[in-house]
């Protein structure tokens, strides 16, 4: 192997580093191979450090307000940073509930497109069905803020309010300040929820958690689906016995994907919530808080004190996205399809 | 799934010579059984069901109204539909039957709704910016001169457009090597780094907006004390695009066959002359569709420029210093107003961002979608119509002599032929 140019050991190292190669005789690594390896090397090492960066300058900045709130930084449901009064209780909540009222919504929705385009579409329309649920990922988060605030909001208040009058028993569907009765009794109380924002965010993580969902489907193995089908099954049939439960990894992978944009969607929540400083767990009153929403109503005016305390909350919700993310990539690894997703 | 069996069936079923030698075997035989044929019943069971729905659904709104809006009815309706469509089913068939056309008729509506919210989202910014658009003022000013009362014929978004153009390039210019690279790194030094990397990355493309803004607010402008400015804004799109591009060029780069490097290899090439004169060109159209679809992605940022870039109703073109705003921005500015003509220049601003969206999604799936057998029919066709076009260029002088002879004829000829006629 080694042609006496390079020591013992370097070749050897040479051997292990590129085992997995195809057919690279390690007397081929020349001069310019080594610069190449170590540019391209090096291309992977910025991006961890820049994603290191991320983590840590969070970290030195939110410090002082973390080191100055203590403990009470995860219970307080205040904002007055510069009182030394807050805490991210209520924001995050808030932006879990919004979040859990999104996937409610995208679940279904995704389930049902990634069904029809992996199962029932026709071949002529499936490739630019995909196509456009792709272009769906890319419109833009303030897009469907402006749908949202000025198109659907009227729309969806009517259903909130017979939601809250019909099964207001149920805690987190309940309304205060809201009397039926009263000819003259406002419905901005059933503005600006979790409940409206939380559909807007469906929409926008529908798409990725359908296409994660379509990739699995469509590798359902054809021998199961045939077997399935000459013994006799529906196509509904097929399905259920046959792609959901290969799919399966997929569909909870995909979700948590969606759950993790859920929760750092910011523009689209920040035009249509009216933001609130108190845990909310009425979903269909006015009134909802996110973290991302709240960063991007204080930083303007915010003190060093405040920029730093919300420093401490991005931090907090760098770290839950992660958490979840991991969970999803290690959950859609796991399943049989996603090695080549 | 059956179309696919099918269509091998056809295709691969009945050799002509076979069915010619053994008339017995008629070509119809061999066509399997359409087994989705949509019966006369079928269509009967659907309009009766949404006739009765329709029906009842009125006569709840009439009388009960139990929801308002347009939302209720729908709603209304299509639960009542579902239940008609199972009992109308389930005259004829059996219970399997019925659940399976209740699944079909779910999967089809929920897929109808996100493709209606989708086409209806993109539509209302359109129709709502259609005040704003026919104003050529709108394209060419900016709004340093035009306050919130001003009609719209006056001011524009020009200062945005330059903006999201001299950012997004920025970007780019930061993205496309250190993206490409690194989606380069994850595919030639397999082992367990690249797999931290890749985890890594994939943890990222999830990254809040927000979170990135936050990133360079506190690097950029606190440690570094720089003021904000287009370049903290285009790094903070950058930290945005990066993973979405390395990964999507990862992924193209995987589908490159080994055999083409290995032939490469055996040749006698190096690593870098492989990747640098086989592995990059044979995957240029994905590359280029990766970078497009960043590009798309990256466009639309807002919260992450909110945080970086400042405002300014003024035109900027240095990314350096002073505000520098951008289209997701000034659409986010504008809509915050409650000014009608303010809020019809934000959607007016998000109507050309969805075109600018659109035409760089287009653009890329156009390249992303050319294979080599597309391409090679193109180059074809492209000759067949450039041959066509030369000869009748060439045959223009012939034609012209041919031309001037019959004219000299028909000049040369006519006096002596009215002369006759004289005569």
């Amino acid at each position: 192997m080694s042609d006496g140019v390079y020591s013992t050991r370097r070749s050897f190292e040479v051997c292990v580093t590129i085992s997995d190669q195809p057919h690279v005789p390690a007397g081929v690594v020349d001069a310019t191979d080594r610069v190449y390896r170590g540019v391209i090397r090096a291309g992977g090492v910025i991006v961890l450090v820049i994603m290191a960066a991320i983590g840590i300058f969070l970290f030195i900045r939110a410090f002082e307000a973390i080191s100055k709130s203590g403990f009470a930084f995860f219970i307080n449901q205040k904002w007055e940073p510069d009182a030394g009064n807050f805490g991210i209780a209520a924001v995050l909540v808030g932006t879990i509930i919004i979040a859990l009222v999104a996937i409610c919504f995208a679940l279904p929705l995704s389930l049902g497109t990634a069904l029809y385009i992996s199962e029932y579409a026709p071949r002529r329309i499936k490739q630019g069905l995909i196509s456009l649920v792709d272009l769906m990922a890319a419109i833009p988060s303030v897009v469907y803020g402006l749908w949202g605030f000025f198109s659907l909001q009227a729309a969806i208040v009517p259903i909130a309010r017979w939601l809250s009058q019909t099964f207001g028993w149920i805690p987190f569907l309940q309304v205060d300040g809201y009397d039926a009765k009263d000819p003259l009794s406002s419905t901005t109380v059933f503005t600006a929820s979790s409940f409206i924002a939380g559909i807007v965010v469906a929409l926008m993580v529908t798409p990725i958690m359908t296409s994660i969902m379509r990739e699995v489907f469509s590798q359902a193995p054809v021998g199961e689906r045939e077997g399935s089908l000459g013994l006799g099954a529906t196509k509904w049939g097929m399905i259920r016995s046959v792609v959901l439960p290969y799919g399966v990894g997929g569909i909870i992978g995909g979700t948590m994907l969606g759950l993790g944009r859920a929760l750092g969607e910011t523009i689209a929540v920040y035009m249509i919530i009216s933001p609130i400083f108190v845990i909310q767990p009425h979903i269909l009153q006015s009134g909802a808080s996110s973290i991302s929403s709240l960063i991007a109503l204080k930083y303007g005016e915010a003190t060093p004190m405040g920029m730093s305390a919300l420093m401490a909350a991005g931090l907090t919700l760098f770290f839950v996205t992660l958490i979840v993310n991991f969970g999803a990539s290690a959950i859609v690894a796991r399943s049989r399809s996603g090695a080549s997703s | 799934m059956s179309n696919a069996v099918i269509d091998s069936q056809v295709s691969s079923g009945q050799p002509d010579a076979e069915a010619e030698a053994t008339p017995v075997a008629k070509p119809a035989e061999d066509k399997p059984r359409r087994i989705h044929a949509l019966r006369l019943s079928d269509v009967f069971q659907i309009v009766g069901a949404v006739v009765a729905a329709l029906s009842l659904t009125g006569v709840i709104y009439a009388f009960m109204a139990p929801v308002g809006g347009v939302v209720g009815f729908f709603a209304t309706f299509y639960i009542l539909f579902l239940g008609f469509y199972a009992v109308l089913v389930s005259l004829d068939e059996s219970l399997p039957m019925v659940r399976d056309r209740i699944v079909m008729v779910a999967v089809h509506s929920l897929a109808a709704t996100v493709f209606v919210t989708l086409v209806f989202v993109v539509l209302f910014a359109v129709i709502r910016g259609a005040d704003a658009l026919p104003h050529l003022n709108f394209f060419t000013e900016d709004m340093s001169l035009a306050g919130p009362l001003d009609p719209l014929s006056k001011g524009g978004i020009i200062h945005a457009i330059v903006g999201t153009l001299i950012q997004i390039s920025i970007a780019l210019a930061i993205t496309i090597p250190l993206g490409l690279t690194t989606a380069v790194f994850l595919n030639e030094i397999p082992g367990k780094f690249t797999r931290f990397v890749r985890t890594i990355v994939e943890a990222m493309t999830a990254l809040p907006s927000i979170v990135a803004g936050l990133f360079i607010y506190a690097t950029f402008i606190l440690i570094f004390g720089l003021n904000k400015s287009g370049l903290a804004a285009s790094l903070a799109i950058s930290v945005m695009m990066l993973p979405i591009m390395i990964r999507a060029a990862d992924v193209v780069l995987r589908l490159v066959p080994l055999t083409l490097k290995e032939a490469s290899l055996g040749l006698g090439a190096n690593n870098w002359h492989t990747m640098w004169h086989v592995t990059l060109p044979t995957a240029r159209s994905g590359l280029v569709t990766a970078i497009i679809l960043a590009t798309a992605r990256g466009i639309g940022e807002t919260s992450p420029v909110l945080l970086t870039s400042g405002f300014t109703a003024s035109l900027n073109a240095n990314p350096l210093s002073s505000p520098m705003v951008s289209l997701p921005l000034a659409i986010f500015q504008f809509v915050k107003s409650p000014e009608p003509t303010m809020i019809a220049r934000g959607f007016g601003t998000a109507a050309v961002l969805m075109a600018l969206v659109v035409i760089l999604f287009l653009i890329a799936r156009y390249i992303g979608g050319r294979t080599v057998a597309k391409k090679e029919r193109a180059r074809v066709l492209r000759e067949r119509r450039w041959n066509a076009l030369r000869s009748f260029v060439l045959s223009i002088p012939s034609l012209a002599m041919r031309f001037g002879r019959w004219v000299t004829a028909l000049v040369t000829r006519q006096p002596r032929t009215s002369k006759g006629q004289a005569k």
